[in-house]
């Protein structure tokens, strides 16, 4: 009765607030829909969105944006102070400090993106077998990643750095040796839960092998956090990387990485404050836009209220 | 009629959630005066909500509103939050479901009943008055009860230490909301028994607050049926098997009993109209 | 198409030991719905759980359809043996669509037209096409338990588990998922094991019941028998008591039984 005297909007929103879905594609858009909605209802996420989407416009087009090639250098014009020229200013060696903070994005980017990549399936492997299959597994797994946590993450980092030789690959696998160990721990704590769930049961008593169990249906539950986890893990790596630039263990110069940045302008901190500011806001920039993302990205995917 | 206790007229209850306004309970009245009256339905029919709206206990998104709520000399719905706190568990008591999760598990069944008294007891006297209620719901060894901890006691002992707990400060009227749900079946009588035997005895006004159509009809005195917020039939619990009201009939008719020969049970056709 | 003999299944190990199943023998024949009735914690589930697979420390001789069971088990016996579980609300992963639960069966049992399948178990669960691609968020405690059979149903099982598959539910939809149990019994020759706290569901949906206690079977009767109030225990008479409501003289004499037993 009343479907027929409900208007139907027609049409993409119509498509995406459908009461019924037609297929398994509409539902999984549905679904991501009503999640982009949450999230734009969120103003902070937002603001956090909007600064990562900046990050990945600016390391996409540096290029472009970038007023001077980021090694140029210019011995005559060093240590200038912002000017209409020179945005930022000009560093020691006379090379524009905004063309390289711009540069220094991807550096940025590429790190956490490739410390994300090897970091959350590692984490999330370990956590769910871990998790799912108890006993010995669970005891010689988790033995293990007590090892690495009971490290000081900078110092972990340091140390594998200092044995693998410095540079930003080798800075790239430090840095991901320390933020698997608390992913794993959350996973497996998630998995703990799902474990002993009816759901899991039931697709046990249909005869589903247990690699299937474990990545079908206890994987996609603890995923949702793992996500927010690294997002929120994301300032951490960014810090860490400048860390270890800072400390000259990271990537080397001449590249724009901003810890290194940082780290040389620290030589000029009181005649030339800028050599040191504008990498230094890059970084709190950036860590706080990954950060308010992050919990954003929690509301939606982890609605604990509804 | 016996005089009430509690005077309800027009309450309702409305929740606020992001996307719509839930009228959970609208606009019923009922009294209670020193009686066990039942209120039935289903999940979502407002209930236990009604339960909660008494004691003001909604939670933060809920409205209450009244034009009446008269609990003996106290106007309920005018009275302040310090007010309230007089009545929660001194005038008016609360009985919940599980006892396991309304009990301290660090406390001593015994000294948390023992919160429960006046202040200025000597630990003698406030001993000797715990083991007289835990006497009254017919504890036969208080002395022992008094020091186990709640994870120690069966949940049928559980749920007799929460109402020795409820019965402290002598309410007039309790509020029982589902409390045998969480018991075994034999259990459940007793814990009955014992409710049934205090409200005799002291005169207490019971509320009970249940799914259990049949439990209802053999326990209580008074029967009131909600349905989508609203009291839809008032009966006499002996004469709920003559009820009128076409969802009461259906509820009744859809219940499997032992010794009924038929092969498919009534199911129950949902009448817009009744929540109207 | 059940015989269970001296089945003994324990939790934990050494002193901590605890024996939820102590040696309980029975037999199910084939197309009969039988009865485990007991209250919680009497070892009920925990049997329906050692049938299923669920759990693989037991003890004892099992038979299903001829074939002795081993704790582990192959997958041709998941095909045979179902089970339905108590909670609606648990027992369908949040994320999976309907379809994407249904069609799990499907892809480990490796079954041909899945969409066929998946239309001609749905419409006889009673849902139309219209709800294969919700999420178990979008349904009713009733519609996912109908969903929930769907699933048991889809692998064709000869021999359904239910455990307590309306104790989560209003009365009402109560009636209908027992009603849709019935018809599908009438029209695929099921046979039944319900595990129950409920007496009156039990004595509605089957031929013959065992009650449970404390991990022991204390009888085996038919619902005749229980109707006619033939029973030799106590307890069941005490159950059966129960089930028909409050009785104030009767529970008043319980009283003073349960101070002994109670703390």
């Amino acid at each position: 009765m009343t479907a027929a005297i409900e208007t139907e909007r027609s049409g993409l929103v119509g498509y995406l607030t459908a009461e019924v879905s037609r297929s398994p594609t509409q539902a999984s858009l549905q679904r991501l829909y009503f999640g982009c909605r949450r999230f734009a209802q969120n103003p902070l996420a937002m603001v956090g969105f909007f600064v990562l989407v900046a990050l990945i416009l600016i390391a996409v087009f540096a290029p472009w944006i970038a007023p001077f090639p980021m090694n140029e250098q210019n011995l005559q014009t060093r240590l200038l102070w912002p000017s209409a020229d020179h945005l930022f200013g000009t560093d020691e060696l006379g090379r524009d400090i905004f063309s390289r903070v711009v540069y220094g994005s991807r550096i940025t980017l590429q790190i956490t993106c490739l410390v994300a990549v090897i970091a959350a399936p590692i984490g999330l492997l370990v956590g769910t077998v871990s998790g799912y299959f108890g006993g010995w597994t669970d005891t010689i797994m988790m033995r293990l990643t007590d090892v690495f946590l009971s490290f000081p993450p900078l110092i972990l980092a340091l140390g594998f750095v200092a044995a693998l030789g410095p540079g930003i690959r080798n800075a790239v696998i430090a840095i991901a040796l320390t933020v698997w160990p608390p992913i794993a721990r959350l996973a497996r704590a998630e998995t703990l839960t799902v474990r002993s769930s009816d759901y899991i049961a039931a697709i046990r008593a249909q005869g589903a092998p247990a690699w299937r169990v474990v990545v079908k249906h206890v994987m996609p539950m603890c995923l949702s956090s793992v996500i927010i986890r690294i997002t929120l893990n994301m300032a951490g790596i960014i810090l860490t990387a400048a860390a270890l630039g800072f400390l000259g263990l990271g990537a080397q110069p001449p590249m724009p990485e901003w810890g290194a940045m940082l780290s040389t302008g620290r030589q000029y901190l009181l005649g030339s404050w800028f050599l040191a500011a504008a990498p230094g806001l890059a970084i709190v920039v950036v860590s706080l836009g990954f950060n308010l993302f992050g919990d954003g990205l929690r509301d939606v995917l982890d609605p604990r209220d509804e | 009629m016996i005089t009430p206790l509690l005077e309800v007229e027009g309450l309702s209850v409305t929740f606020k959630t992001p996307h719509r306004l839930v009228r959970a309970v609208r606009d019923i009245s009922f009294a209670v005066g020193k009686e066990k009256v039942g209120i039935v339905g289903e999940s979502g029919s407002g209930k236990s909500v009604t339960g909660r709206a008494i004691l003001k206990l909604t939670p933060g998104n809920g409205t209450v509103s009244a034009r009446r709520m008269q609990f003996e000399e106290i106007d309920l719905a005018n009275a302040s939050e310090t007010e309230m706190l007089n009545v929660r568990g001194k005038r008016i008591g609360m009985i919940l479901q599980d006892p396991k999760f309304s009990l301290d598990p660090v406390m001593r069944a015994g000294d948390q009943i023992a919160e429960a008294l006046p202040p200025g007891l000597t630990k003698a006297e406030a001993r000797e008055r715990v083991l007289e209620v835990l006497e009254a719901v017919q504890i036969r060894n208080p002395k022992r009860v008094y020091d186990l901890y709640p994870h120690e006691c069966s949940g049928g002992m559980g749920q007799r230490v929460m109402i020795a707990m409820m019965l402290v400060p002598e309410p007039k009227l309790l509020i029982a909301d589902e409390p045998t749900s969480a018991l075994d079946v034999t259990v459940r009588m007793q814990v009955l028994a014992i409710l049934d035997d205090l409200v005799e005895r002291r005169g207490l006004g019971l509320m009970f607050i249940s799914h259990d159509l049949n439990l209802v009809a053999t326990f209580c005195d008074r029967v009131l049926i909600m349905y989508a917020g609203r009291i839809v039939e008032e009966c006499k619990a002996s004469e709920l098997r003559q009820a009128t009201h076409p969802y009461t009939q259906g509820l009744l008719a859809s219940l499997p009993r032992i010794g009924d020969r038929r092969k498919r049970l009534a199911t129950l056709v949902r009448d817009p109209a009744w929540a109207l | 198409m059940i015989e269970v003999e001296d089945l003994t299944v324990r939790f934990g190990k050494g002193k901590a030991a605890v024996t939820a199943v102590d040696g309980v023998s029975f037999t199910v024949r084939t197309g009969e719905a039988f009865g485990l009735v007991g209250e919680s914690g009497c070892g009920k589930t925990t049997i329906l759980r050692a049938l299923a697979g669920l759990n693989e420390d037991w003890s004892g001789l099992v038979r299903i359809d001829g074939k002795q069971l081993m704790p582990k088990r192959e997958r041709a016996f998941y095909k045979l043996v179902q089970i339905v579980f108590q909670d609606p609300y648990g027992s369908l992963h949040p994320r999976f669509t309907v379809n994407g639960t249904l069609m799990e069966p499907i892809k480990i049992h490796d079954l041909d037209r899945p969409d066929e399948r998946i239309d001609r178990v749905l419409r006889q669960v009673g849902l139309g096409p219209a709800f294969r691609f919700r999420y178990p968020h979008q349904l009713s405690g009733g519609q996912r338990q109908r969903v929930a059979i769907a699933r048991a149903l889809i692998l064709e099982p000869k021999l359904m588990l239910l455990d307590e598959p309306t104790s989560a539910l209003d009365v009402s939809v109560q009636a209908e998922i027992l009603n849709l149990l019935t018809d599908i019994r009438d029209s695929t020759g099921l046979t039944f094991l319900l595990v129950s706290h409920d007496l009156s569901v039990v004595s509605h949906m089957c031929d013959r019941l065992a009650v449970m206690n404390q991990g022991r079977i204390y009888e085996e009767l038919t619902v005749e028998d229980l109707v006619q109030r033939r029973y030799r225990e106590t307890y069941t008479r005490q159950l059966f008591e129960a089930s028909l409501g409050y009785d104030k003289r009767l529970s008043t004499a319980q009283v003073k039984a349960l101070d002994e037993a109670g703390a």
